[in-house]
């Protein structure tokens, strides 16, 4: 009966994805419930920072000048066509704070550190790492994955704002060094256009956002992943391909919130 | 259970989904003792070596360690029961990130107040212990297997238990490395006055360091005795283990279909 066996498969594939849902919001409440010694003991957070946030640096920093001198390039030519040349200094500093900052250097957190972390933890496993901590009563939830979620969080913002900051001055590079963009206006419209509350926090909260996502959906592949080497390379795909549609989903639904009409 | 007794296994049954692994299992740890748990692959000798170590409830019976049923304890009491046990992983399950001391220390910082001085030079004393103790500032990565295993040894008596397990000890290792690993574990076990509980199918070395001896075979005891009545042992099965034999009463073909039809040859 190949209509009795399809319906299975699908009963089967729809019960497994409920039940990989329920296993995943209950693991997110589990790290939330045993962050206590994360931060009773800080210097476990302060090492998994160094890990996926100063780890992270360089390519953040190196991207986020890119972006910032193709905006300079890009906003520039269409800004000529207005007679605006003078307000590059907005466009570029409202894109990378608003928009591209959080959005960028959160999709690259994911490829970077939010793999790291799921193939660290996903072997962790496979090489019985994680049932050796259990076994020596140390909860691998509070030791192993709610240091690594809480350095994800914090880092996630810092890195948005390293990334801008480097986008800036890549506009900056291309727009006043190169094409000759009046530098004071350049600043000047830049300081006056952006708005700290409304442009530079919802960045932040962006950001924070996203690195919560990044880091949650990454440690939760890791602790999932079936103990093979098929498994744990699996799981650090689902991590990056997952990790960057939440990103892009929620940065509609955000900005949804933040900038309607604005 | 005996004042004797540290570990009572007690018709121990246990499935996963419906199968079952185990089949009415009975064991007795006596305190001070090496105790080993022999079976070819698959026999449950893990699962059994799990449930001990509470990561499984048994769906029958009940194993009790030190006069506390470990199914019946919640995951604190668990947890405090564990502090008293010391596991040994099959290839060891150092922890990559740390160095031999801090892996070695890791149960010290975890769950004492120990002040790092003295957390130094016990490291030192228990990887002095194994004969490593100029590894301390390697990496897992850089240790070969048999010294990865000495020094995962070192970490599970870390805090002196009273109780040690140990999955495969002698898997993987050289001829040297296993006979050292071997004779230590006997000799942690007496000086530390602990018990341990030995899951191995590495019959000539056991023989050699354990007291007694359990043979499972899918999923129930088929022989148990000390070394001597092992070895002079006249039970079909144990004779074909000890021996390797290839013919005997464990089969050397998984059950298949029929020959002929899986070649497609009509009969």
């Amino acid at each position: 009966m190949p209509i009795a066996k399809s319906l299975r498969t699908i009963g089967h594939r729809v019960i497994n994805a409920v039940w990989r849902i329920g296993f995943a919001a209950r693991f997110f409440v589990m790290t939330l419930f045993y962050s206590g010694t994360s931060f009773r003991r800080f210097r476990l957070i302060v090492k998994e920072m160094f890990s996926s946030g100063v780890m992270s640096l360089i390519i953040i920093l190196v991207a986020g000048m890119f972006v910032g001198m193709v905006l300079g390039l890009q906003g520039y030519e269409t800004l000529k066509r207005y007679g605006s040349e003078s307000a590059l200094g907005s466009l570029v500093a409202l894109s990378l704070v608003r928009e591209l900052g959080p959005v960028l250097a959160a999709l690259l957190f994911a490829s970077r550190a939010g793999s790291a972390m799921t193939a660290e933890i996903g072997l962790m496993k496979a090489t019985e790492q994680i049932a050796a901590m259990e076994m020596m009563a140390v909860n691998p939830v509070a030791r192993v994955v709610a240091p690594r979620f809480w350095a994800g969080v914090i880092s996630m913002p810092l890195l948005a704002a390293m990334f801008s900051a480097m986008g800036v001055f890549g506009g900056y590079v291309v727009g006043v060094v190169v094409i000759g963009v009046d530098e004071g206006s350049f600043w000047s419209q830049m300081q006056s256009s952006v708005d700290f509350q409304h442009d530079v926090l919802n960045g932040v909260i962006k950001s924070l956002v996203f690195g919560l996502a990044v880091t949650a959906i990454a440690l939760f592949e890791g602790y999932d992943a079936p103990p093979t080497a098929e498994g744990v390379s699996g799981a650090t795909t689902r991590t990056v391909v997952e990790s960057s549609l939440a990103i892009l989903m929620l940065d509609f639904i955000l900005t949804a919130f933040m900038f309607q009409g604005a | 259970m005996s004042s004797q007794s540290l570990v009572e296994i007690r018709d121990v049954n246990f499935a996963y989904d419906n199968r079952p692994v185990l089949k009415g299992i009975n064991m007795s740890f006596n305190k001070g003792k090496v105790i080993a748990i022999m079976g070819g692959s698959g026999c449950g000798k893990t699962t059994l070596f799990r449930l001990i170590g509470g990561a499984l409830k048994p769906t029958k019976g009940e194993i009790t360690i030190d006069g506390q049923v470990m199914h019946e304890l919640d995951q604190q009491g668990l947890y405090e029961m564990r502090r008293k046990m010391g596991v040994l992983f099959q290839f060891g399950a150092l922890f990559t990130d740390m160095s031999v001391f801090d892996n070695v220390a890791f149960q010290m910082r975890e769950h004492t107040d120990l002040p790092e001085e003295v957390i130094h030079d016990l490291v030192m004393m228990k990887l002095h212990a194994v004969g490593l103790r100029g590894t301390h500032n390697l990496m897992p990565a850089e240790l070969s297997g048999g010294m990865a295993r000495r020094v995962a040894l070192a970490r599970t008596v870390a805090l002196d238990p009273m109780l040690i397990l140990y999955d495969e000890p002698f898997a993987g290792l050289d001829p040297i490395s296993l006979s050292v690993v071997g004779q230590l574990l006997r000799k942690l076990n007496d000086a530390l006055g602990a018990t341990s509980v030995v899951v191995t199918h590495d019959v000539q070395e056991s023989l050699k360091i354990v007291d007694y001896i359990y043979f499972v075979s899918d999923g129930v005891i088929v022989a148990e005795g000390t070394p001597d009545e092992i070895r002079a042992s006249g039970k079909s099965f144990v004779h074909q283990f000890v021996h390797g034999e290839m013919d005997g009463p464990v089969p050397f073909h998984f059950p298949g279909g029929d020959y002929r039809q899986d070649l497609g040859v009509s009969a």
